[in-house]
């Protein structure tokens, strides 16, 4: 890989001085950047190490629970608060990587991890993610893994992120650090689909940086399931995912939420299923309506046509599970 | 001894661990990479980003000027390989590599870029440009059955009568495929090239076969045989990868010659699938048919198979059709394709865990039809003598093992109807399929050193890729000469130690066990000599070499091996039950349970054994269920060259397996009644696999692998 600069300044004042120019790369656990470092995908002058940043806790707050950037997939995924008040994003996190990337990745790192599409680290091949108006590799290729949801003749890649799913679906918010302070942004807001601008993920402002996540108290405790597709049972990214929330009295659904992984470029919120599902028996019958709506607009491009049939299969899957009634 | 053994949690009741195990999993066992060569340097792989044509010119000016760069070689500066050059005879077609600017696949390596580390090669290879004269490629094999060929003669097979099943009561044919599966060892081909002088070389190597990588490079460099020293102590897994020369490993010799330094090349996980070989994309039909009480009448077995455009791969992929059941009549064809692919070579139970799945399916889907309980089916077309040739079986105790395998995965609790068996909101069903593949022997030469101290030291140049063939030669040893386990010593894996043949075709410990065998005897012959009486049970060889006044007693004995091939027919067989969970609305496939039996002689080590049956049978789950190295046909470059999208089992895909063995020996192959079993442990569990699925649910995939996609199709 290309000889880098490694700093890592004292404190977060210092870090945003830092990243505040171009070539530079936060490095937090490393698993995805380093990967992308050795094939050549980014090839950064300067690193900057953040892990010694005091943004490890896991917090109760009048809000809801925070849960700093630095905070690592495995102590979050095993944290009592988390499964106490979000189960559903300690079983998504559960089901991502394996043991040992868990246990170097952070959550703000998991956020900011790019696409997996081959496409996208091949260097001899086209990639408008990787290379703006190069093509793309996928859009006529081997897409049995992308995208069914919003994606773009420049990119129809997907956000490989289990948490992502868990986070958009339980409506945190994602805090960031800038020179002026810091602000928030709706996590379902922060990731962005491909556009004409595929090279983008996400809307966090050039040089400023995560520093935590917010989780909303919610109902959703006793009614929750992430549902996880994929060709083999631990570290393999998914065919499709659920994440599925239900708040159920006397048999009615109260609230729900609802979102999805593996099919867009970022993770897909299912509002309009949500909607539907309230006021509804938690039945299957209900549950297959949900589903049915949420696969509006879906489109395939050849290799991932299964998904259409699976996605929705996937929804009334895991929304069972959430109801308890497999 | 002769007990059917079954472990499902190996104790210390099993006898001995595996005699390098401590060395293994304390980091202490030193892999070819891990040499410290002195001044050692460090080159990188550059491969084509086409998949045919020729390299138009290079620009290698940046790289060459990258911090730390040595040298670029390419083919314009490469020294001469003179092997490679036109009047050479007796050397085996291959890649020319650094020889010219052909083009043959992507991926094909075009320079090595060498630096004083690995991180500065790595940034030199990617500065290293090239520009091509691009050609039309083919990488599709469906698409080019019309360029078929037969490998040698016509590629048919007959028995009997032509397509005989044409005209049989009860009928069917089928499609079906194995994709390119890749070998993917942990551990990443390696080599480190040192020249020692003009005509000597030293490397060390990742290599199935010490002597064969000893013998290719003496002939591709016109060097004498006895100046090239390959060594090979541990090899962290192969399947079959390093059971040849392969073009990285004579890249890395022209690097050090290039350099005048030692180099060290390890192949990255990308490389592994374009430079080391694969399971070839393979596809069959067959057609089969029966009469009404299910006796087969006729099997006809056609196979493509893909191979490289300057090298012909074959394998027997059809050729379990000619053997495994008693059928009259059988004809086969196999041809090959070739494609701008790399050269595939074999990878575990080869072939015929290719045809295995092709035949062991179509039989179950013929059971359906008859309405045949599918072990019942394979109990009435049992072949008592081999249907091929009518010699007799040195040994076979297939039905032992359906017997074994039966019970003990539950089999009763099947039901012939497919679906109808639900736990928890899953799919349950049972599969089987059966595995055979030739019992071979080759002749060896074993050392054996009886020490003053009354420690007995061992030493053959065989490799050991992980099947624990150091301890099957030391209990092989211990028994021989009644003397404990550990104070038995095993050497191996240098091409200075004593003729060993390649590790493949699971013929080591017949072929290597035999010499180690022997030399026990002639040894036990010298002694009785000394002592002249027969010996006790438990002699104390330190004693008698001290009553003698001698150092040391040593012997070297030669085993030809090979014996009784013209009057029997000689074949390790399995049987794999196989219980699975489908889910019926996402399709996953969960393995609830797996018996593997093993019908491979009498077993030696029964930990290793174990080993070897449980390795196998998750090999043949991934091949069942997830592994597929895919091309994109329009670049003709795969895409999934990684561990996280080329998927291999996993512990979570893993059940219990339990590994049966019928334990008995076989009276012909050798004197200790062993056979091998690192092939059949794979062959057929494929087909055990999607058997069981279709018993689920009632969907039968017959293109591999099964992911959740084709099941829910």
């Amino acid at each position: 890989m290309k000889q880098f600069q490694y700093v890592q300044p004292a404190t977060q004042q210092a870090v945003l001085e830092v990243i505040n120019k171009p070539g530079t790369k936060i490095i937090a656990g490393g698993t995805n950047l380093v990967d992308l470092m050795k094939r050549g995908v980014t090839a950064p002058d300067k690193l900057v190490d953040i892990n010694h940043l005091p943004l490890k806790h896991i917090t109760s707050t009048p809000k809801g629970l925070y849960i700093g950037a630095l905070a690592l997939n495995s102590v979050v995924s095993e944290n009592k608060l988390v499964a106490e008040k979000q189960p559903l994003l300690a079983m998504a996190l559960k089901s991502g990587a394996s043991p040992q990337l868990r246990n170097m990745a952070s959550v703000g790192g998991n956020m900011m991890q790019r696409t997996r599409c081959g496409y996208f680290y091949d260097t001899a091949m086209p990639c408008n993610k990787r290379v703006p108006g190069s093509g793309c590799g996928a859009y006529e290729g081997v897409n049995r893994m992308h995208a069914i949801f919003g994606a773009s003749s420049q990119c129809i890649a997907v956000h490989p992120s289990d948490m992502c799913v868990a986070l958009a679906a339980l409506d945190a918010v994602v805090i960031i650090a800038g020179k002026k302070g810091e602000h928030r942004v709706p996590f379902t807001e922060f990731h962005r689909l491909p556009g004409d601008h595929p090279e983008t993920d996400n809307n966090l402002p050039f040089g400023e940086l995560i520093v935590g996540v917010e989780i909303p108290n919610n109902n959703l405790q006793k009614n929750s399931y992430y549902l996880k597709v994929r060709d083999r049972q631990s570290y393999a990214f998914a065919l499709v995912s659920v994440a599925a929330a239900l708040d159920i009295e006397n048999g009615i659904i109260q609230n729900a939420r609802l979102a999805m992984g593996g099919v867009a470029h970022k993770p897909w919120r299912l509002f309009d299923a949500e909607k539907l599902l309230i006021g509804k028996k938690a039945s299957e019958e209900s549950f297959q309506q949900a589903a049915q709506l949420a696969m509006q607009g879906a489109k395939a491009y050849g290799h991932n046509s299964f998904k259409l049939k699976l996605a929705p299969a996937s929804i009334t899957e895991a929304l069972k599970h959430a109801a308890g009634l497999v | 001894m002769e007990k059917a053994i079954n472990i499902n949690r190996p104790s210390s009741a099993d006898g001995m661990s595996r005699i390098d195990g401590r060395l293994k999993v304390t980091g202490a066992a030193k892999y070819s990479a891990e040499y410290a060569v002195e001044g050692l340097t460090y080159g990188v792989l550059v491969g084509s980003a086409i998949a045919k044509g020729s390299i138009a010119a290079f620009d290698i000016k940046t790289a060459e000027r990258a911090p730390g760069v040595l040298f670029v070689v390419t083919y314009l500066n490469a020294p001469k390989v003179p092997g490679f050059q036109p009047d050479q005879k007796g050397v085996r077609a291959q890649l020319k590599v650094f020889n010219d600017d052909k083009i043959f696949y992507n991926g094909q390596p075009i320079a090595l870029v060498i630096a004083d580390t690995y991180e500065r090669a790595l940034y030199g290879a990617s500065l290293v440009k090239a520009t091509y004269n691009k050609e039309e490629h083919q990488t599709n094999l469906t698409e080019n059955f019309g360029k078929g060929y037969p490998p040698r003669g016509d590629g048919l097979y007959k028995r009997g009568t032509e397509d005989a099943w044409k005209s049989a009561p009860i009928k069917l044919e089928q499609e079906y495929m194995v994709p390119t599966n890749t070998h993917n060892p942990m551990e990443l081909h390696a080599i480190i090239a040192r020249w020692d002088a003009d005509d000597k070389i030293t490397v060390w190597d990742k290599t199935q076969g010490v002597k064969a990588t000893q013998h290719d490079i003496s002939q591709l460099f016109n060097i004498p045989l006895e100046n090239v020293q390959v060594n090979s102590r541990f090899v962290g897994g192969a399947f079959g990868s390093a059971l040849r020369t392969w073009p990285h490993e004579i890249v890395a010799i022209l690097g050090a010659k290039a350099v005048k330094k030692p180099v060290k090349l390890v192949l990255s996980r990308a490389d592994m699938f374009t430079s080391v070989g694969y399971r070839p994309h393979t596809w069959q039909k067959i057609g089969i048919g029966a009469t009404a009480d299910g006796k087969l009448t006729g099997i006809t077995h056609q196979a493509y198979g893909q191979t490289s455009p300057y090298e012909n791969f074959t394998e027997g992929a059809v050729n379990v059709s000619q053997s495994l059941y008693a059928c009259p009549n059988v004809n086969t064809k196999y041809n090959l394709v070739a494609l701008n692919v790399g050269t595939p070579t074999w990878m575990r139970g080869p072939g015929e865990a290719t045809g295995a799945f092709a035949l062991e399916s179509a039989l179950d889907e013929l059971s359906y039809v008859l309405s045949i309980d599918p072990v019942e089916l394979r109990l009435r077309n049992y072949a008592e003598t081999d249907p091929e040739n009518g010699k007799p079986f040195s040994s076979k105790y297939l039905k032992e093992a359906y017997q074994l395998g039966a019970d003990h995965i539950g089999w009763n609790d099947r039901k012939q109807q497919p679906g109808t068996v639900k736990k928890d909101g899953w799919f349950v069903g049972y599969g089987i399929g059966c595995g055979m593949f030739g019992a071979y022997r080759s002749g060896a030469t074993v050392k054996a050193t009886m020490k003053a101290d009354g420690t007995l030291h061992l030493q053959s140049a065989v490799s050991d890729i992980g099947p624990g063939t150091g301890t099957a030669m030391v209990l092989i040893a211990a028994e021989q000469m009644g003397m404990p386990a550990d104070k038995i010593s095993f050497e191996n894996g240098a091409s200075d130690l004593p003729q060993a043949p390649t590790q493949g075709g699971s013929a080591t410990t017949a072929s290597v066990g035999s010499a180690v065998h022997q030399a026990c005897v002639e040894l036990k012959d010298k002694i009785q000599k000394l002592t002249g009486n027969s010996g006790t049970d438990n002699p104390d060889y330190a004693q008698i070499l001290k009553q003698h006044d001698l150092p040391l007693l040593e012997v070297t004995a030669k085993s030809t091996g090979g014996e009784g091939r013209d009057k029997y027919s000689m074949n390790s067989w399995s049987v794999h039950f196989v219980k699975v969970l489908v889910n019926g609305s996402t399709g996953v496939v969960k393995i609830d349970k797996v018996a593997s039996v093993a019908d491979c002689g009498t077993i030696i080590s029964p930990k290793t054994a174990r080993s070897q049956i449980v390795g196998g049978a998750i090999g043949g789950i991934g091949m069942a269920l997830m592994e597929e190295a895919v091309i994109d046909h329009r670049y003709g470059r795969y895409i999934n060259n990684n561990y996280a999208d080329y998927h291999v089992p996993v512990n979570a895909d893993i059940p219990q397996i339990d590994a049966l063995f019928v334990n008995k020996p076989d009276p012909i192959l050798n004197p200790m009644g062993a056979k091998g079993m690192a092939e059949i442990a794979l062959v057929g569990m494929a087909a055990a696999v999607a058997n069981a699925v279709y018993n689920a649910t009632g969907k039968r995939v017959r293109e591999l692998p099964i992911t959740p996609d084709k099941v829910i199709a």
